[in-house]
């Protein structure tokens, strides 16, 4: 059968949308190469958006210091002119060869790509939801258990547990305790809050008025239902038990990075690391690059600044390798500035 | 030996090494685990956001209260307890010597 599916077009394909693989852009663009990024985030920036945009960076050369969310505006702003694509919010599942030596990669949500060269610039993995460690978990996984609210509709009239102190399950406890679902229950295992200070000051509001069963010093330990999840059990700090009945629990314990499916690539991989020559950072798999935090080779050294070196080095061989009978001679911005697509 | 301290770290199966560890470079107890090459991650790279190096306190050493951005981490991390701190918020110091800790398991 014919496959119809329209397939995004580039040079260089990044997957990870971090400093490194927005770099990757600038310095592609100025040999002329076009970057489409993927990112399983639904933002551009990776983990200095996702988990620390307000820390500063002190070792960025140039820089004696910066915060990690203007480093990123900055890298987005210097890769502009070359217009980068972005596939966001989708995660890079797998890959294969055509037969004329390109790749095609498909994102979790079936979105292809079509790229003669692949740079994996993912950082520490995907962040994915943290899964409370409970053995028959993934049996009501979307049967019940959800570790993200998608869509805060699916909840209306239905019996939720949210677990959790952040922002994330402060927040969606109240929103759906105002009039979306029939029952709103908070599981958080101290008693203190770690949220923002308004939305603590909320939920306690609403447990005391009732509209929030709020449930301290106590963490879900065991699920159970038939189709789909009817009960969880509560531990509390006493050790005693209280089983609940629900339609939905939604462990909300933030992210965490984890390889995830570059895992299955047949790259090789050393301790969660991909593991690349320091000629031009490629992997195992010619045309298929690594650089910045996921890869390893000895000697290397997790830090932004070698990612920007390593991305530098590995755009010209990307050149060379789509071009093998051009020419190239380095050209400085300084004597030619940036020229846009 | 001078500006050294011996701290006994437990892996996850129960395997106890018994490490010397300098009190004058600035080195965390996340830190400490890594260049012994022992199974600590230390993903976000000491920052107090993952957990990648929780572990219990076993001996009755006293190493300060936990701060926020630790509390806050343990508060969503798994197989928390009483004893349970954060490796790279442990800053290795002399009042270290003798101190036994275990690795906690790794969830989520």
């Amino acid at each position: 059968m014919l496959d119809f599916t329209i397939m995004i077009e580039t040079d260089i394909l990044v997957i990870g949308a971090g400093p490194c693989g927005l770099f990757t852009v600038f310095e592609a663009g100025l040999l002329k190469l076009r970057c489409h990024l993927i990112d399983a985030l639904p933002q551009a920036g990776g983990q200095l958006t996702e988990i620390y945009p307000k820390k500063p960076i002190y070792d960025i050369p140039g820089f004696p210091e910066i915060l990690a969310g203007e480093l990123i505006d900055n890298l987005m702003k210097q890769a502009e002119p070359f217009k980068p694509g972005f596939t966001l919010g989708e995660r890079a599942e797998s890959f294969e060869k055509t037969e004329d030596g390109k790749f095609i990669v498909t994102t979790s949500r079936g979105t292809k790509h079509i790229a003669p060269i692949v740079a994996i610039a993912g950082g520490l993995g995907c962040f994915e939801p943290r899964k409370p460690p409970i053995s028959n978990i993934s049996d009501f996984e979307d049967k019940g258990i959800e570790y993200i609210v998608r869509d805060p509709e699916f909840y209306r009239g239905k019996s939720v547990i949210i677990s959790g102190g952040g922002d994330s399950a402060l927040d969606w406890a109240v929103f759906l305790a105002n009039g979306v679902a029939k029952e709103v229950t908070l599981v958080h295992r101290s008693k203190s809050f770690r949220g923002h200070p308004d939305s603590v000051q909320k939920v306690l509001d609403m447990a005391a008025s009732g509209k929030i069963n709020l449930h301290t010093d106590a963490e879900v330990v065991e699920v159970a239902g038939d189709d789909a999840l009817r009960n969880i059990t509560l531990q509390h700090n006493d050790e005693t038990k209280t089983v609940l009945t629900t339609d939905h629990w939604l462990p909300l314990f933030g992210l965490s990075p984890k390889l995830g499916p570059l895992s299955e690539w047949g790259l090789n991989i050393d301790k969660n690391s991909i593991e690349v020559n320091t000629f031009d950072y490629q992997t195992n798999v010619p045309g298929l690059y690594a650089v910045g935090d996921i890869n390893t080779y000895p000697g290397k050294l997790k830090l932004i600044l070698c990612g920007f070196h390593e991305t530098t080095l590995m755009v010209q061989s990307a050149f060379k390798r789509i071009y093998p009978d051009k020419n190239y001679v380095l050209k400085y911005t300084t004597v030619n500035g940036v020229n846009g697509f | 030996m001078e500006n050294t301290v011996q701290i006994t770290v437990i892996d996850r199966e129960d395997k106890e090494h018994v490490l010397d560890a300098p009190t004058d470079m600035g080195m965390n107890m996340m830190e400490l685990c890594k260049s012994y090459e022992l199974p600590v991650e230390g993903t976000c790279g000491g920052m107090a956001m993952c957990a990648s190096c929780h572990m219990y306190i076993l001996s009755d050493h006293d190493l300060g209260e936990r701060n926020d951005d630790e509390e806050g981490m343990l508060d969503q991390a798994f197989f928390v307890k009483g004893n349970s701190r954060l490796g790279c918020q442990l800053h290795i110091a002399a009042n270290f010597d003798g101190l036994k800790v275990k690795l906690a398991e790794v969830g989520g």
